[in-house]
């Protein structure tokens, strides 16, 4: 008994005060990429002929960060000149299409549906289902009930069974062999029901793009409702997405 | 008579050099050296110019190869040796090829094999549930079945569990993946070069550097590319940064399941500053990014290492008195103890390795026999514990993050220097083959990397260590209470998504 007060006292208090101020990450984080339009096209078509994602539309002078894993290949290639990667972690949107960015993204708490702010905004069950996914973006949804993130705070939990939840995140690019389970389970949630895309895989197939056994995205199969993109997303994008979006 | 040879790991070979035996010599010399002790590593097939061809690994104390022509039938290997019941159910069903007499004939990840032969499983495709099949049955007045998954109660991967049980007496617990299955060696085999990295480190995330290891190792290999000493020592920091933060989430999540909850939470937020820490290195919590053909793109440079030195400075003690908590607590060795064992004799049947293998007596441990990276230049003590059970598992997950927490500190008391690599995918030679292992923290990851006659991929092999130790969980669950499952499949905390593919 006495070790376990010990190590008590010893751990603290270590619960961070998002969103009210914003934790400092490690510098070499790779957030929402910062584009210069004025870059030269030749380098351009560089960092798109470099990216692994194909992520980079050289016309448009638009990265697709539902594609992007934020490798940080094109910020490397063009040293700095077309892209760099901020500390912003703040990057999650209502829209796929607003995920095609030039570095600038819409405020997400004006573009979310009010409806579900006034129903889910003091609380909000979620249910977890992996398709396909690497276990990534499920290691960092599953840290958020840590006490440094501690979700529970805002109201917010992964709850066991889908009748029991507002709405189902998604990870993974939605796997063949995934696809009946997870309409199962989108299905035994009641409505007015809410769909999460969590990570770049469920967005757009993330790293395995263009493998037949796998859904050319989530929006294929069931309305997206909001988009958190990332390989995986940092905790706190996730936060961010959540709490914005239903706060 | 043209026999099995050794290769070394990591050691480049041209394809022409792989000893091609008739078959019947392929099949007894491979059943002689597993019934004497040896292990299989991989055994896989692949086509060259239209012709199907067995490609086999075995590991004694060395490391050991050989090929021959596929028949479209044979005599299965596994009616007479255990270990390779689950390579040959994989060629099945990747190539259509039926292993006669096979003890277990089942499906492993419930798709069409890929030269559109007659489905071996008569599987019907068109179905989108793999749960469509037959599980084993035990027949009685008293016997109940629990059917558990794909989609579990936590945020986990998605698997099916089906336990036979009289009671809470598990019999018989049955274990259906395939539902992660994405095609990833498939798609390693048609992808542009440059997106190898990224598919390697996502086939498994939580595995990121263990199997870019693997791809990044066999790259340099048969493409000559030199990796300097920065590298070497950078790669293996976060190998070990990897097995840290894994062990120490399992270990808080194991004592979630016994309901101790403070170390699980300390754990919890611990596991968290570890990723950070494999942040603070390359950008990312997983270390994705990091390792590429030649090196790192990220080096350690005075002021990420004073940092990276610190952080741990700080966690080691935190770490050290949580496990403390943990295993000098009498409830939580009352729940371990005895709880899910996996005799030495099982586990050498079932190939086991890693942590759940060394829980059961098996030494093995690919940073001591074969060691990559910085490992020769390391201490990486043995740690075989003889009970088997969920406390020798997590014992072992106990003594390697101590031994982790040293080899880190060891690697950073001075400057690491590396030219760090834009990550450019070099280009292969023609019709050549490498073999590469990786400690990773579940345990020996492997790849098998071999090209055509034009420097092209001709067959990606990917093996995770959950592809051995799946049948590792069956096999403790017998005669365990079902209740006893959630704490026994955490201290194995197997991969999906590894496995599936």
């Amino acid at each position: 008994m006495l070790s376990v007060l010990k190590n008590r006292f010893e751990q603290g208090y270590r619960t961070c005060n998002y969103p009210k101020e914003t934790p400092a990450v490690f510098p070499r984080y790779r957030g929402r990429p910062d584009i210069n339009k004025d870059a030269d096209h030749s380098v351009i078509q560089a960092c798109a002929d470099a990216c692994p994602q194909d992520a980079i539309d050289v016309e448009k002078k638009r990265i697709d960060m539902g594609r992007c894993v934020f490798c940080g290949t094109c910020e490397r290639v063009s040293g700095g000149a077309f892209v760099t990667f901020t500390d912003d972690f703040e990057i999650s949107t209502a829209q796929r299409a607003d995920l095609l960015t030039d570095g600038t993204l819409p405020d997400l708490a004006r573009h979310s549906k009010q409806h579900f702010k006034k129903l889910f905004g003091r609380s909000l069950q979620l249910r977890q289902v992996s398709a396909g996914g690497c276990n990534a973006c499920e290691a960092d949804l599953n840290v958020l009930a840590t006490p440094f993130f501690d979700l529970a705070r805002f109201g917010i939990n992964f709850v066991a069974s889908p009748r029991h939840a507002d709405a189902i995140v998604v990870t993974g690019p939605v796997s063949r062999n995934m696809k009946t389970a997870l309409l199962q389970t989108y299905e035994a949630v009641p409505e007015p029901r809410v769909v999460i895309a969590v990570g770049s895989c469920p967005i757009t197939g993330g790293p395995f793009y263009g493998s037949p056994k796998i859904a050319p995205g989530l929006e294929s199969i069931l309305p997206v409702d909001l988009f958190i993109p990332g390989c995986p997303p940092h905790p706190l994008t996730n936060l961010h997405g959540l709490l914005r979006f239903f706060k | 008579m043209k026999t099995f040879i050794p290769i070394s790991n990591g050691g480049p070979m041209l394809r022409a050099d792989i000893p091609h035996l008739p078959f019947d010599t392929f099949r007894t010399q491979a059943l002689d050296i597993v019934k004497n002790g040896g292990k299989v590593v991989h055994f896989f097939a692949y086509e060259d110019s239209g012709i199907l061809k067995f490609l086999m690994v075995l590991r004694t104390h060395e490391l050991v190869v050989a090929g021959c022509d596929a028949p479209e039938t044979y005599l299965s290997l596994t009616s007479e040796c255990d270990p390779f019941h689950l390579f040959e159910r994989e060629m099945a069903e990747q190539y259509g090829i039926r292993p006669q007499g096979h003890p277990w004939l089942k499906m492993v990840r419930y798709h069409k094999n890929i030269r559109n032969k007659p489905d071996v499983f008569n599987n019907d495709y068109t179905q989108d549930i793999p749960g469509a099949y037959d599980y084993y049955r035990v027949d009685g007045d008293d016997i109940h079945e629990v059917a558990v998954g794909p989609v579990h109660a936590g945020v986990i991967e998605p698997g099916h569990f089906r336990f036979n049980c009289i009671g809470e007496r598990v019999l018989h617990l049955e274990i259906q993946l395939g539902y992660q299955h994405r095609g990833v060696e498939t798609l390693l085999q048609q992808v542009t070069p440059k997106r190898l990295p990224i598919l390697t480190e996502n086939m498994a995330g939580d595995t990121t550097i263990g199997h870019g290891l693997c791809m990044a190792q066999a790259v340099e290999a048969l493409a000559s590319v030199a990796v300097d000493d920065g590298a070497k020592i950078i790669r293996t920091i976060a190998l070990e940064l990897e097995r840290l933060a894994n062990h120490i989430g399992d270990l808080g999540a194991l004592c979630m399941d016994v309901a101790f909850l403070p170390p699980a939470n300390y754990f919890g937020r611990i596991r968290g500053d570890f990723l950070n820490l494999s942040l603070l290195l390359c950008g990312n919590r997983f270390g994705k990014g990091l390792v590429r053909p030649g090196g790192v793109r990220f080096d350690l440079n005075d002021e990420v290492r004073k940092t990276l030195t610190d952080r741990i400075v700080e966690l080691k003690p935190q770490v050290e008195h949580v496990l403390d908590l943990i295993f000098s607590a009498s409830t939580v060795r009352a729940r371990f103890e005895g709880c899910g064992r996996v005799s030495r004799d099982d586990a050498g049947h079932l190939g086991l390795v890693g942590p759940a293998g060394r829980a059961s007596g098996l030494a093995y441990d690919v940073r001591r026999w074969f060691p990559t990276e910085w490992y020769g230049y390391l201490k990486v003590p043995e740690n075989p514990k003889p009970s088997g059970d969920v406390y020798a598992r997590a014992l072992v997950r106990k003594d390697e993050v101590l031994q982790s927490l040293e080899m880190i500190q060891s690697l950073i008391d001075r400057p690491v220097t590396t030219r760090v690599v834009e990550g450019r995918m070099p280009t292969l030679p023609p019709d050549s083959l490498c073999v590469t292992l990786n400690e990773a923290w579940r345990g020996e990851v492997s790849h098998a990397l071999l090209t055509d006659d034009t420097g092209h991929i001709l067959r990606y092999k990917v093996k995770d260590p959950s592809f051995h130790n799946w049948n590792g969980l069956a096999m403790a669950l017998r005669d365990t209470g079902i209740s006893d499952f959630p704490l026994n499949n955490k201290s194995f905390n197997l991969s999906y998504c590894g496995f599936d593919l």
